[in-house]
């Protein structure tokens, strides 16, 4: 089953997602806030907006969409994504990163119910997409997967090698969005390692690629998702442009220093103020 | 009357036939091969079974991050290339993809060790067995002969999770007929004896037989362990060899830390200090030439196990 909220409840859902990130760094004094906030509307139109084909109280329904997750400190989103959506109780997410909780650092596979693959080292997500992928065509299943890539995370060559595959293998039912907040690690993705035009990067390894424009509006992101739902015997890419820390000033003021911290108890008042509720 | 010469095959012959098997068996197998299919044998399952095997490239990071999307989906996943690069290529596809979540995948390592002969030092993988045996959840096989290697494979393929087989490239002598039966996580003792034991995986193996048979003609009693499980390691054999004989040489075409040496060490240090030597490769890498000539170079012969078996009498002795 799919899960559509109304444009109001979207908005309001984006929100609170916002709040859970920013409350779950502060809480835990680490992980990876700023790409976690950039991406909050694309997961938002995935699992809420009618894409994502889902049932949060059979996480091993065998006919599941499958979203992976290759960006896997993006936790704090994950999460927040996966409580809303009903696998476990937003209450859980205060055990972030803590000491036996099931909310691990980076994703572990299956630990809580939802998330689909173990992440961290970053590159290898999308190939475990193409794996299910082609188990799916074996099988004679309708099942998609989807697949969060970051901008930085196309540093690694492991991606290359996975588009050219999937391509070479027909996979239309893989959706890749890339996070495009041209921030990483270190810095500045212009910076650290230019990656150009990635819109036409993946359509010269024979992808169907949707630009958007702006990543934090839900029309435009759920354009994408129904123009790559009809695509047929080729993977697509939707390239989204988004901010690192959108929603929170001074995040998105120096999204280099907020990749991977937690705000002090006073940054965390001023962030649930300026995202509000 | 007519003699029959020793019957000799590569452990890699065995990987394609035992695929075709398995699938033949209703077994729900994928391959994934690393453009290396006509050297590893996998390429044999294709012409019966075309929709359960691929060739990925020669990009074995995505191939075994793609095994571990088959498996999750329900497969039994099979990827192959030769051990230089899998797991030398991907250690950390290895390690993230398919260890930490205990996917079912099974990596084929073929043309591992010195014995890839004229390739060289590129080609010739000596430090595989220490990085897939670091790896928690992970069942390693270094069968010694063909035989052995069809039934390692089969195991693999019928045990749930992950396992690492290390196959040859050159032919060498058959050692057992199909009465045998491997079993993962048992030592099998192929000769018995009291003064020394020589503890050996892979092409090793042969090479210790002959070393004590040649030793057993000098007066020598040499038992002949064939460890073909490095992971889960029957330490009970290892302490029981110990204790009755004694001595232990361990012997394997590897590094002599990381690999077979170095768990049998861990073992009798724990549970039983016992005087030790090794046949293995000492901080160098391989180099080109034919493999028994490489091989040679290395120690890798019943001369060279003998040496070890004489030095290890001595500890014995003078202790």
């Amino acid at each position: 089953m799919t899960s559509v909220a109304d444009k109001t409840d979207l908005l309001a859902l984006t929100k609170r997602i916002r709040r859970h990130i920013v409350e779950m760094t502060a809480a835990a004094q680490s992980g990876h806030p700023g790409g976690s906030l950039s991406a909050v509307e694309i997961l938002t139109a995935l699992y809420f907006g009618g894409v994502l084909n889902y049932d949060a109280a059979r996480p091993d329904w065998p006919h599941r969409d499958r979203f992976v997750l290759s960006k896997g400190h993006a936790t704090p989103l994950m999460y927040a994504v996966l409580a809303e959506a009903g696998y476990f109780s937003t209450e859980l997410l205060a055990t972030f990163r803590k000491l036996d909780s099931p909310l691990q650092g980076h994703t572990v596979r299956g630990r809580p119910p939802g998330v689909e693959m173990s992440a961290g080292a970053l590159g290898m997500g999308l190939s475990f997409c193409i794996g299910q992928a082609l188990a799916a065509r074996l099988d004679g299943r309708d099942w998609r997967c989807y697949c969060l890539l970051g901008d930085g995370e196309l540093n690694e060559g492991q991606n290359w090698e996975a588009a050219m595959s999937a391509a070479h293998f027909g996979l239309d039912r893989i959706t890749v969005i890339v996070d495009r907040n041209h921030f990483q690690n270190d810095g500045p993705e212009a910076e650290i390692l230019r990656l150009g035009d990635v819109t036409d990067k993946f359509r010269s390894f024979g992808w169907h690629a949707v630009p958007v424009d702006d990543g934090h509006d839900l029309d435009q992101v759920l354009a994408a998702f129904a123009e790559t739902a009809e695509v047929r015997d080729r993977p697509q890419v939707i390239v989204a442009e988004t901010v690192k820390g959108r929603g929170v000033s001074f995040m998105e003021a120096n999204p280099a220093a907020w990749h991977g911290k937690g705000p002090s108890p006073e940054q965390l008042a001023q962030a649930l103020a300026e995202i509000g509720a | 009357m007519t003699t029959t010469a020793p019957q000799v095959a590569a452990t890699r012959e065995a990987f394609g036939p035992t695929l075709v098997r398995l699938a033949e068996a209703g077994h729900d197998i994928v391959v994934l091969e690393g453009d290396l299919s006509a050297s590893t044998g996998g390429k044999k399952l294709a012409a019966a079974f075309p929709e359960r095997w691929y060739t990925v490239g020669a990009a074995e990071a995505n191939m075994v991050s793609m095994a571990a999307g088959l498996a999750a989906a329900g497969k039994t996943v099979f990827a192959a290339s030769f051990a230089v690069f899998l797991p030398g290529h991907c250690f950390d596809q290895v390690r993230m993809s398919v260890a930490q979540p205990h996917l079912n995948v099974k990596l084929i390592a073929s043309h591992a060790g010195v014995s890839v002969g004229e390739d060289g030092a590129s080609a010739q993988a000596i430090e595989d067995l220490s990085l897939v045996t670091a790896l928690p959840g992970f069942r390693v096989l270094v069968p010694a002969d063909a035989v052995e290697a069809a039934q390692a494979i089969w195991a693999a393929g019928t045990t749930a999770g992950p396992f690492y087989v290390r196959l040859g490239r050159p032919k060498v002598p058959v050692i057992y007929d199909e009465r045998y039966r491997f079993e993962v996580g048992r030592a099998d003792r192929l000769r018995d004896g009291d003064d020394v034991t020589v503890i050996a995986c892979g092409h090793l193996v042969g090479v210790a037989i002959a070393a004590a048979d040649a030793l057993a003609a000098k007066g020598i009693s040499v038992r002949v362990l064939n460890m073909s499980t490095l992971v889960p390691l029957d330490d009970e054999a290892i302490l029981a060899a110990a204790r009755e004989t004694g001595a232990i040489v361990t012997a394997e075409e590897h590094l002599v830390q990381g690999g077979l040496g170095a768990a049998v060490a861990r073992t009798l240090a724990l549970a039983h200090p016992t005087p030790m030597e090794q046949v293995g490769v000492r901080d160098r890498y391989g180099e080109s030439g034919r493999w028994d000539q490489v091989m040679e170079r290395f120690g890798f012969t019943a001369a060279g196990v003998e040496r070890a078996v004489r030095a290890v009498l001595q500890r014995k002795a003078a202790r």
